[in-house]
C-alpha cells in the first residue's frame, strides 16, 4: 500500500516548474532532512550483538576483578586506633582537656614488613566534613593569597571570620577545625634505643593546591609580616605563618593544611599525614617488628564520638588498599557470564517464536 | 488567496511556552486582545445611531473603527509580558525556587543554577512574544490605515478606516471590503440590491444579496445622502452574525430593519458598482470582532498526564524533603549539637527542629531537580521539531491547489498518534464538491462506459484520449467525457439526443455571464446542475443567456429563443423542477428533471418499455455510486396551459395556504409525462479516499460522517467511499421523527447486533438496563459488520441528555456512522458526546464554516486548505487540502510524535531522578545537610548542556519503524490508542529505573572511595573527587542510555550523543583550569580537580563498573521482551533487519463489488426559490433604465454579454457569429 501511495502522490504531481516564485517557495524542499529521511543507523537488540556483549564483559571483569582483588591482598595495611576513649588506652588520659599538652604513646607489631614507599594516615571517624556549611566555611580567595580577602574574608567564613576585630587567616570551620596531633613512629630494636622513622612531609598535597590554589599573600619576605593584620583560627595553638620551619611549607601553603583544606566526601576518612620514603638499601621500608606510635594528643573528637585512627600503608598502580572494587568487578563479571547464559538458554528455546513470529494485523 | 487581500495573514510563528498559542490568521490577530482597546464601558442595552451626526453620536462613546490586537507597546512590554509569564505555574515555581536560594540559610545551591535556565526561558519566550506582537501591529496599523470614502459635511473624503464612526456614512465600491457594519442605505444596483461575499466570515463562497429598504435605497446622489438624518436604534454588539433587529426612525415613520439590510465587516462587496452604509458598528464592536473569539487552548492526553505527574512528582520531592528535614533534626539533635565544636550552628538557628526546617527548604532546593523547567522547554521544542516536519512533508503538500500540510498549533503533534474516532464532513472534505456528467442513458441506450481496445470496461488511469469537442466554439475545455458514441449521437442528429441536451440546457436555474466573447461562465446554485448544463453545452446545447422571460441557447450553433412561461421550483417534497417554455415555432413544452422515485411515476404509461431499460441503467449507475436525475418531458396545447397558468396565478395569490395550492397546480401539470432518459453525476470524490479510509479502519479508527447533505447523497458517499459496503450485515436507517421512534429504532439496531453476536434466550433481559456497564461491554464485542445513518431530526432526539447514551452505545458497536442533515451545533454536539463518554482521542476534519463548531470541539481538528472558504482552516490546528492526507498525518506523523515524546518523557523523568536523586542518598551521609553531590556548575548545566541534546535529537528524530512500515501494517498504530508508551505504569518503571541508577550511581563510588587512597598514597575520597566521579558515571551512563533508546542514529545523534560527551569533559577541564580560578578563586573551587581525579585508574574502574551495573539489567530487560513479547513495531523492524521480505501479510485493499444495491438519489443540492427570483427578474438588471446606465461602464459581468446578445438578436435573429454545425 506503501507503493501505492507514493506512486499516487506523484500521480497527483500536477505540471512540475508551475509559474510564480512565491508559490513555487510553498513547496517542501525534497532534503533528506525536512523528508526525515536521514541515513541513520538503527540498532536492535539481538542475540547476535547482546549475548556476546555479556559473555565478553564477564571474560573482561573476572580477570580485571581478580586482579585487582589480588593487589590489594598484597598491600600491607595497619590500622591503629588511638582515640583513647576506652580506659584501657594509654591515650585515655588526655581525654580531659587539662592536660597539655598531652603525650600518649602506643605499641603495635607488625607482623610483615612493609616494602616500597610507605604511607602514614591519620583517619577520623564521624568527622563531617562533607558537611553543607562546613564545606562553604572557606574563602578560597584568601586562601590563594589574595590581599583583600586577607583583611577582609568572604562572609562565607562566619562565624570563623573575624576574631576580637581581627580578621581571622586562614577563615572559616575547616581552617578552624584543622587537625593538630602531632605523630612520630619508632622502631623498638632490641640492641639499641628505639630508632625514630623519618616521616617526611612534603609531598603529600596535589600539585596543583600547592602550586595554583594555595599562595601565601604577597609581600616582604617575612611571612609575618604578610599576614599582618589578622588573627590565628580560634582553636589554633599557633598562628598561620608558624605552621612550619620551613619557608616553602608554611602559611597557606603548608601541605598539612593543605591536605585538611581539602575535605572529605564522607564522614570516615584518612588523610595522608607522613610518606615514609623507600631506602636505598635492600632492607624493606619498615621491616616486621614492635614500634611505637608517639602522639601528641590535641585534636579533641570524643565529644561527637569521633575515632582518631593512624594507618600505615603501602600502595599499588590503583591506590590502596581497596577489595571492594575487586569484588565487586568479580561478582559483576560472573553475574554478565551467567546472565549470558541465561539469555542464550532463553534465546534458544523461544527464538522460533520470537523473532520470526507472523507480523498479525 | 482572498484572506491574503483582506486582512494580513501572519507566518507561522510557532509558540514555545504553552501559555502563547495564538491561533493564527483573521481570527487570531483580530481577536480577544482587543479589549483594550476600547475603554470599560457599562454594558449596551441599546445602541442609537444617528446618521451625519457625529456630535449626537459622540455622547454614546462607542468603539471606533480602530482595532488593536498587539498586547504590548514599547513601554509596558517588559512588565506586561513578565507579568503573563510569571502566571506560569513553571515560571513561578522556578522564581520562587529563585527567591528561597537567595536565603544564606536554606541555600543549597548558588542563584545561579536556577537563573541561568530562567531566565533562558523567560528570555526565549519574551522575544517570541515580541515578535508576535510586531507583527500584530504591523497588521493592525494596515488595517486601520485603510481607506475609505466618507461622507462629511456633504462631500466624500478620504479617510483611514480607524476614523471612521459610528453613524458615518460610507461608499463602498465593487470588490471592497466592508470596513464596519453597515446599514445598507442605497446601492447602484436597482431595488437597493448589492451582492456581498461572506467567505471571510463564515466561508461560504457563494454570493449573498442585500437589500436596502425602500426608503432609503432612493438616496442615491451624496446631496441626498447628506440629508439623512434617520436614527438607528438597534440591539447591542453581539456575535449574532446572522440576525440583527433595529429600528430606523426617519421622517416620523419607523422601518423595520433586519441582517437583510446589513453589510458586516468583513465581507466583499462584489458585482456592485458601489453602494452606500451607514456605519451602526465599528472595530471590536463588529460582528466579525465579535465571534472572533480566542481559541480554546487545546491539551493533550500526555499533556495532562505530564502535569499529573510533575504535580505527584511535587509529591514526591515533599515526602523527600520531609524524610530529610526529619533527618536533619534527628542529626542536628543527635551529632550535630556535639560537633559544634568544630560546625556551630547558623546564629539564627537555636533548635534542631528549627535546623530541619530549613533543611527542608534546602532539599527542595537541591531536589527541584526533577522536575527541571528545561522539562516545559524541551517539550515545546519537540513538537515544534514535529510541526516543522509536518509543514516540510512532500508527501502531504497537494500540488493543484499548491499548499502544503500546515501546523497551526504546534502543541497536539502527539496526540495525532493517538486519534480513535475521525468525524468528517462530506462536502469539500471526502468529496472535492465538483460534479461530473459522467453516465447517460437516452432513449433506453446508455453512454458513458469506457471501452478499451479490446472491448473491455476500461479502469481508470488506462482511459483513451477524451473525446475532442473542438467542432463546438463554446466548449468547456475542462469537459471531459470519453464515450465518442454520444457525440456521435448528437452529430447524426438523434432528435431524442437532441432533446435530452435541450431539457439540460432548458430546466435549470443556473445564471450565465459571458465576460468576452464566447468566454461563457455559469454561476449554478448547486453544482449539480451546473455540471448538467455544462454537459448540455459541450454537446452542442449552449445555454447563452436569460432573461426573466426567455432563454436563449446555442442549438449546433443557432441561437434559437426560447420563452420561458413557468418556472416551477424545486423542492425538498417535490425533488423535482420543471419548465414550461416556448419554443420559436410556438408549441409548449414542459421540461422535467427530478429524482427517479418520483419523476417514474408519473410517466405516460406508453413508456413502460423504456422505463425498464432506464431503471435497469439507473440501477447500475447508483451500483456505481453516481447520483442519478431522470429527465422527461411533456407537450402541452394552448389552451390547456392558458387555462393552468389562469390556476398558477391565482394559487400564487392565495392568502392561505399557498404553498399547498401552487404544488397540487405543479403536481397536475407534470404528469403524463414522456421519460427521455436519466443521467449520472458522479460527486467526485477527493483522491485516495476510500484508500485512507479503509486504511485508517485497519487503524482501528471509527470514522464517522456528518454531513449536512441529504440522507440518499451521504448514504451514496458512503458506499462510494467504501465506508458502507453491500457485505455489511446489516445498515441501520434511524429516521424517526419522535423521541419514541428514534428510541424505538436504536433499540431495534441495538437487539439485532446482540442478536447475532450472542446464543437466543439470554437476550432480552440486558437490553432493558441500557446505561449498564456491561451492555456497553456486550456491545463493543458485536460480532459483524454494522452501520448507523441517522438523520438531523432524529439526531437532535438521540443527543437528548436521556437518551444520548443510547445513541452512543448503538453507534460505538458500528463499524461507520453517517449523520446527514446535521447542523453545525449538532456537529459539535456529536463529539462533545464521544469526548465526553469515550475518553477517546477525537478528530474532526472539515473545510467549511460549518464545521467550524465541530474542528474547535473536537481534540485535533484538521481544515482542508485550499477551498475558497478559510474559516475552517483558521479554526482548525491542522491543515492541508487532501482528505488522503490524514493517514499520513495519523499513522506517520502521529505515531511518530507519540512515539518520540512518550520515549522523550520516560527518558527525561528516568536521566532526572537518576541524577538528583543521589542528593538524597549522599544525605545520609553528611548529616542531612543539603550538600550536593556535584559541583554546582554540573548542576546548573547538566540539564541544560550535558544532556539536552540528545534527547533532544530523540525526541525529534527517531523512528522505530520507517513511514511506509506504518502504512503497510496498520496495527502499528493502536499503542498510541491504548495509551500503552507512556502512562503512569511506564512512569513508575522509569522513576524505578532513575532511582536504581542514582542508588549505583552513589552506592558504588561511595564503596570504592571509603578507605581508599590514590596511586599517589594522597587521599581518594575527597569530595572534589567523589563529585567528579559521580558527575563523570552519571554522565556516562545517561549517554548510554539515551544511547540504547535512540532507535534511529542519525548523524545529529551521533554528534549530540558524542557530542555532549565531549562537551562535558571539555567544561569539566574548562571549569577545573588554572585560568578560571585565577579570576574568581570563590568560584571555581575545583581548580586541577579533574586532571587529578581521572588520571587515577581507580577512578575509571569505578565509572567503568558504575556503566556496567547500571546499563546491564536495562540491556537484559530490552532483550528478554525482544525475544518472549516482541511489540509488533519490534518485530516489523527485527524484519526488516534480515530483510525478509514479507510478501503474504501484505494487506491490500479490499475491492469492494461494483454490483450493489440501488442507491438512486435526488441529486439537487440547491435551494428553493430561485426559480421566482429568475422570474421576478430581480436578480437581473434589464430595465431600460439600469440598461442606458450600464453602456458607460466597462464592467465584463454577464449583463454586458447579455445585452449585446439581444440588441444581436434584434437585428440577425438567426445570424451571429457563429455558424450552424451540423454533424
Amino acid at each position: 500500500m506503501a507503493m501505492n501511495y507514493n506512486a499516487k502522490d506523484e500521480v497527483d504531481g500536477g505540471p512540475p516548474g508551475a509559474p510564480g516564485g512565491a508559490a513555487k517557495n510553498r513547496r517542501p524542499d525534497n532534503t533528506a532532512f525536512k523528508q526525515q529521511r536521514l541515513p541513520a543507523w538503527q540498532p536492535i537488540l539481538t542475540a547476535g550483538t547482546v549475548l556476546p556483549t555479556f559473555f565478553i564483559i564477564g571474560l573482561i571483569f573476572i580477570p580485571i576483578g581478580i586482579g585487582i582483588f589480588v593487589t590489594s591482598n598484597n598491600i600491607r595495611e595497619i590500622e591503629i586506633d588511638y582515640t583513647g576513649t576506652e580506659p584501657s588506652s594509654p591515650c585515655n588520659k588526655c581525654l580531659s582537656p587539662d592536660v597539655t599538652p598531652c603525650i600518649c604513646t602506643i605499641n603495635f607489631t607488625l607482623e610483615q614488613s612493609f616494602e616500597g614507599n610507605v604511607f602514614m594516615y591519620y583517619g577520623l571517624s564521624n568527622f563531617y566534613q562533607n558537611h553543607r556549611r562546613y564545606v562553604k566555611s572557606r574563602d578560597d580567595s584568601q586562601l590563594n593569597g589574595d590581599p583583600s580577602a586577607l583583611l577582609n574574608p568572604s562572609k562565607e567564613c562566619e562565624p570563623y571570620r573575624r576574631n576580637e576585630d581581627k580578621p581571622i587567616a586562614p577563615c572559616g570551620a575547616i581552617a578552624n577545625s584543622m587537625f593538630n596531633d602531632t605523630l612520630e613512629l619508632f622502631l623498638i630494636s632490641n640492641d639499641s634505643a628505639p630508632y625514630a622513622i623519618p616521616l617526611k612531609k612534603k609531598g603529600i598535597a596535589w600539585w596543583t593546591d600547592k602550586n595554583v590554589k594555595f599562595r601565601n599573600p604577597p609581600g616582604g619576605e617575612n611571612l609575618e609580616e604578610r599576614f599582618k593584620g589578622t588573627t590565628k583560627p580560634v582553636n589554633w595553638l599557633k598562628p598561620v605563618y608558624l605552621l612550619d620551619s620551613e619557608k616553602d611549607n608554611n602559611g597557606f601553603i603548608n601541605e598539612d593544611f593543605i591536605v585538611w583544606m581539602r575535605t572529605a566526601a564522607l564522614p570516615t576518612f584518612r588523610k595522608l599525614y607522613r610518606l615514609i620514603e623507600r631506602t636505598e638499601d635492600l632492607h624493606p621500608t619498615l621491616p616486621a617488628g614492635r614500634y611505637y606510635l608517639n602522639i601528641t594528643y590535641n585534636y579533641p573528637v570524643h565529644s561527637f564520638d569521633g575515632r582518631k585512627r593512624m594507618i600505615l600503608s603501602t600502595i599499588s598502580w590503583m591506590g590502596g588498599k581497596n577489595p571492594f572494587l575487586g569484588i565487586a568487578y568479580i561478582t559483576i563479571g560472573s553475574i554478565s557470564f551467567l546472565l549470558g547464559v541465561v539469555l542464550l538458554v532463553i534465546n534458544h528455546k523461544y527464538r522460533n517464536s520470537g523473532n520470526t513470529a507472523d507480523i498479525t494485523i | 488567496m482572498r484572506a491574503t487581500k483582506g486582512y494580513p495573514q501572519f507566518t507561522d510563528l510557532t509558540c514555545l511556552s504553552p501559555s502563547c498559542r495564538v491561533s493564527h490568521g483573521i481570527a487570531g490577530t483580530l481577536l480577544g486582545e482587543m479589549a483594550l482597546c476600547a475603554k470599560k464601558r457599562p454594558p449596551e442595552e441599546e445602541r442609537r445611531a444617528r446618521a451625519n451626526d457625529r456630535e449626537y453620536n459622540e455622547k454614546f462613546q462607542y468603539a471606533s473603527n480602530c482595532i488593536k490586537t498587539s498586547k504590548y507597546n514599547i513601554l509596558t512590554f517588559l512588565p506586561v509580558n513578565l507579568f503573563e509569564q510569571f502566571q506560569e505555574v513553571a515560571n513561578t515555581y522556578f522564581l520562587f525556587l529563585l527567591i528561597l536560594q537567595l536565603i544564606p540559610q536554606i541555600s543549597s545551591l548558588s542563584w545561579f543554577t536556577t537563573i541561568v535556565p530562567l531566565v533562558l526561558v523567560l528570555t526565549i519566550t519574551a522575544v517570541k512574544d515580541a515578535t508576535d506582537d510586531y507583527f500584530r501591529h504591523k497588521s493592525d496599523n494596515q488595517v486601520n490605515n485603510r481607506q475609505s470614502q466618507v461622507l462629511i459635511n456633504g462631500t466624500l473624503q478620504q479617510e483611514q478606516w480607524m476614523n471612521v464612526c459610528v453613524g458615518d456614512i460610507i461608499k463602498l465600491e465593487n470588490n471592497q471590503f466592508v470596513a464596519a457594519d453597515l446599514l445598507l442605505l442605497s446601492s447602484s444596483e436597482p431595488h437597493g440590491l448589492c451582492y456581498i461575499e461572506t467567505a471571510e466570515l463564515d466561508g461560504e463562497t457563494n454570493m449573498k444579496v442585500r437589500q436596502a429598504i425602500p426608503v432609503t435605497s432612493e438616496l442615491g446622489d451624496i446631496s441626498k445622502l447628506a440629508k439623512f438624518d434617520g436614527e438607528v436604534i438597534c440591539e447591542p454588539p453581539n456575535n449574532k452574525l446572522d440576525k440583527f433587529s433595529g429600528t430606523l426612525y426617519w421622517k416620523e415613520n419607523k422601518f423595520p430593519l433586519s441582517n437583510q439590510n446589513m453589510l458586516l465587516r468583513g465581507c466583499v462587496l462584489r458585482n456592485t458598482e458601489w453602494c452606500f452604509g451607514l456605519v451602526i458598528f465599528a472595530g471590536p464592536d463588529t460582528k466579525l470582532m465579535q465571534n472572533s473569539g480566542r481559541t480554546k487552548f487545546k491539551r493533550t492526553s500526555i499533556d495532562r498526564l505530564m502535569n499529573t505527574l510533575v504535580l505527584w512528582i511535587f509529591g514526591f520531592l515533599a515526602c523527600m524533603g520531609v524524610i530529610l528535614a526529619i533527618g536533619n533534626a534527628i542529626w542536628e539533635h543527635e551529632v550535630g549539637t556535639h560537633f559544634q565544636v568544630y560546625l556551630p550552628w547558623d546564629e539564627a538557628v537555636d533548635s534542631a527542629f528549627f535546623s530541619g526546617f530549613l533543611s527542608f527548604w534546602s532539599y527542595i532546593i537541591i531536589l527541584n531537580t526533577v522536575v527541571p523547567i528545561s522539562l516545559y522547554v524541551s517539550v515545546e521544542v519537540i513538537r515544534l521539531g514535529h510541526s516543522y516536519f509536518i509543514n516540510w512533508d512532500k508527501k502531504m503538500f497537494c500540488m493543484k491547489k499548491r499548499t502544503p500540510a500546515e501546523a497551526r498549533t504546534t502543541t497536539l503533534n502527539e496526540e495525532l498518534g493517538q486519534v480513535e474516532y475521525i468525524f468528517s464532513d462530506k462536502t469539500g472534505t471526502l468529496t472535492q464538491n465538483i460534479m461530473v456528467f459522467n453516465k447517460c442513458s437516452i432513449n433506453g441506450h446508455s453512454y458513458g462506459d469506457v471501452f478499451d481496445v479490446l472491448g473491455q470496461k476500461a479502469e481508470l488511469g488506462e482511459r483513451p484520449e477524451p473525446i475532442d469537442f473542438s467542432f463546438n466554439p463554446l466548449a468547456d475545455k475542462k469537459f471531459l467525457f470519453w464515450d465518442p458514441s454520444l457525440l456521435e449521437s448528437v452529430k447524426i442528429g438523434n432528435p431524442h439526443t437532441h432533446e435530452f441536451f435541450r431539457l439540460l440546457s432548458l430546466c435549470h436555474t443556473v445564471m450565465s455571464e459571458e465576460k468576452n466573447e464566447g468566454e461563457l461562465y455559469y454561476k449554478a446554485q448547486s453544482p449539480d446542475e451546473g455540471a448538467l448544463v455544462t454537459a448540455a453545452r459541450n454537446f452542442g446545447f449552449v445555454f447563452r443567456s436569460r432573461t426573466p422571460k426567455t432563454i436563449t441557447v446555442h442549438e449546433m450553433g443557432t441561437a434559437i429563443t426560447y420563452q420561458l412561461l413557468a418556472i416551477l421550483d424545486f423542492n425538498n417534497i417535490r425533488k423535482r423542477m420543471s419548465v414550461i417554455v416556448r419554443n420559436p415555432e410556438g408549441k409548449i413544452r414542459l421540461y422535467c428533471k427530478g429524482a427517479d422515485t418520483i419523476l417514474l411515476d408519473r410517466l405516460h404509461h406508453s413508456n413502460q418499455e423504456l422505463l425498464n431499460t432506464t431503471t435497469d441503467h439507473l440501477n447500475e449507475y447508483a451500483g456505481e455510486g453516481l447520483r442519478t436525475l431522470v429527465l422527461a418531458y411533456k407537450d402541452l396545447d394552448e389552451e390547456y396551459y392558458e387555462e393552468w397558468a389562469e390556476r398558477r396565478l391565482r394559487a400564487s395569490l392565495a392568502q392561505d395556504s399557498r404553498e399547498d395550492r401552487l404544488a397540487s397546480v405543479y403536481e397536475e401539470v407534470e404528469s403524463d409525462m414522456m421519460l427521455l432518459g436519466a443521467t449520472a453525476i458522479e460527486d467526485k470524490l477527493q483522491q485516495g479516499v476510500p484508500e485512507t479510509i479503509a486504511l485508517l479502519t485497519l487503524a482501528n479508527i471509527k470514522i464517522w460522517v456528518l454531513t449536512g447533505d441529504k440522507q440518499e447523497t451521504a448514504v451514496n458517499i458512503g458506499y462510494s467511499c467504501k465506508m458502507l459496503t453491500d457485505d455489511m450485515t446489516e445498515v441501520f436507517i434511524v429516521t424517526g421523527h419522535t423521541v419514541l421512534e428514534v428510541r424505538e429504532e436504536l433499540r431495534k439496531a441495538r437487539e439485532k447486533m446482540m442478536d447475532s453476536s450472542r446464543t437466543v434466550g439470554n437476550g432480552f433481559t440486558y437490553q432493558e438496563k441500557l446505561c449498564s456497564s456491561r451492555l456497553t461491554s456486550v456491545l463493543e464485542a458485536v460480532a459483524g459488520e454494522y452501520a448507523l445513518v441517522i438523520n438531523g431530526h432524529s439526531l437532535a432526539h438521540a443527543l437528548e441528555a436521556d437518551m444520548e447514551l443510547e445513541f452512543l452505545e448503538t453507534a460505538c458497536a458500528c463499524k461507520a456512522v453517517i449523520c446527514c442533515r446535521v447542523t453545525p451545533l449538532q456537529k459539535a454536539q456529536v463529539v462533545e458526546l464521544v469526548k465526553k463518554y469515550k475518553k477517546a482521542v477525537t478528530l474532526a476534519i472539515g473545510d467549511g464554516a460549518n464545521d467550524v463548531s465541530m474542528i474547535k470541539t473536537a481534540h485535533i481538528g484538521v481544515g482542508i486548505s485550499g477551498q475558497e472558504g478559510i474559516q475552517a482552516v483558521l479554526a482548525s490546528d491542522y491543515s492541508f487540502s487532501q482528505f488522503k492526507f490524514l493517514q499520513r498525518l495519523l499513522l506517520v506523523h502521529g505515531r511518530w510524535s507519540y512515539l518520540r515524546m512518550c520515549k522523550f518523557l520516560c527518558y527525561f523523568f528516568y536521566k532526572n531522578f537518576a541524577f538528583t536523586m543521589v542528593h538524597f542518598w549522599f544525605g545520609f551521609f553528611c548529616g542531612f545537610s543539603a550538600q550536593t553531590v556535584y559541583d554546582q556548575y554540573f548542576i546548573t548545566l547538566y540539564n541544560i548542556v550535558y544532556t539536552s541534546l540528545p534527547v533532544l535529537a530523540m525526541g525529534v528524530f527517531d523512528q522505530d519503524v520507517p513511514e511506509q512500515r506504518s502504512m503497510e501494517y496498520p496495527k502499528l498504530y493502536e499503542p498510541g490508542q491504548l495509551n500503552l508508551l507512556f502512562n503512569k505504569r511506564e512512569f513508575f518503571i522509569c522513576i524505578a529505573q532513575g532511582i536504581y541508577t542514582s542508588v549505583l550511581m552513589f552506592f558504588i563510588p561511595y564503596g570504592v572511595f571509603a578507605e581508599a587512597t590514590r596511586d599517589d598514597g594522597t587521599q581518594l575520597a575527597d569530595y572534589q573527587s567523589f563529585a567528579v566521579t559521580v558527575a563523570t558515571s552519571l554522565v556516562i551512563v545517561v549517554s548510554m542510555q539515551i544511547g540504547l533508546d535512540t532507535g534511529y542514529w542519525t548523524a545529529i545523534n551521533h554528534f549530540f550523543i558524542w557530542g555532549s560527551l565531549a562537551v562535558y569533559f571539555a567544561i569539566l577541564f574548562a571549569m577545573h583550569s588554572k585560568g578560571l580560578f585565577d579570576m574568581f578563586p570563590n568560584q571555581f573551587r575545583f581548580v586541577g580537580n579533574a586532571q587529578n581525579t581521572l588520571a587515577q585508574p581507580t577512578v575509571w574502574l569505578t565509572i567503568v563498573l558504575t556503566t556496567v551495573v547500571c546499563i546491564m539489567p536495562v540491556v537484559a530487560f530490552r532483550f528478554l521482551k525482544l525475544n518472549l513479547k516482541p511489540d509488533l513495531s519490534d518485530t516489523v523492524r527485527y524484519t526488516q533487519l534480515v530483510r525478509k521480505k514479507q510478501k503474504a501479510q501484505h494487506r491490500c485493499m479490499r475491492r469492494v463489488g461494483r454490483t450493489g444495491s440501488r442507491r438512486s438519489g435526488y441529486a439537487f443540492s440547491h435551494q428553493e426559490g430561485f426559480g421566482e427570483l429568475i422570474m421576478s427578474g430581480k436578480n437581473m438588471r434589464l430595465s431600460s433604465l439600469a440598461l442606458s446606465s450600464f453602456t458607460a461602464r466597462s464592467s465584463s459581468s454577464w449583463i454586458e454579454s447579455l445585452r449585446r446578445k439581444k440588441s444581436d438578436s434584434a437585428s440577425s435573429p438567426s445570424g451571429g457569429a457563429d455558424k450552424p454545425l451540423k454533424g
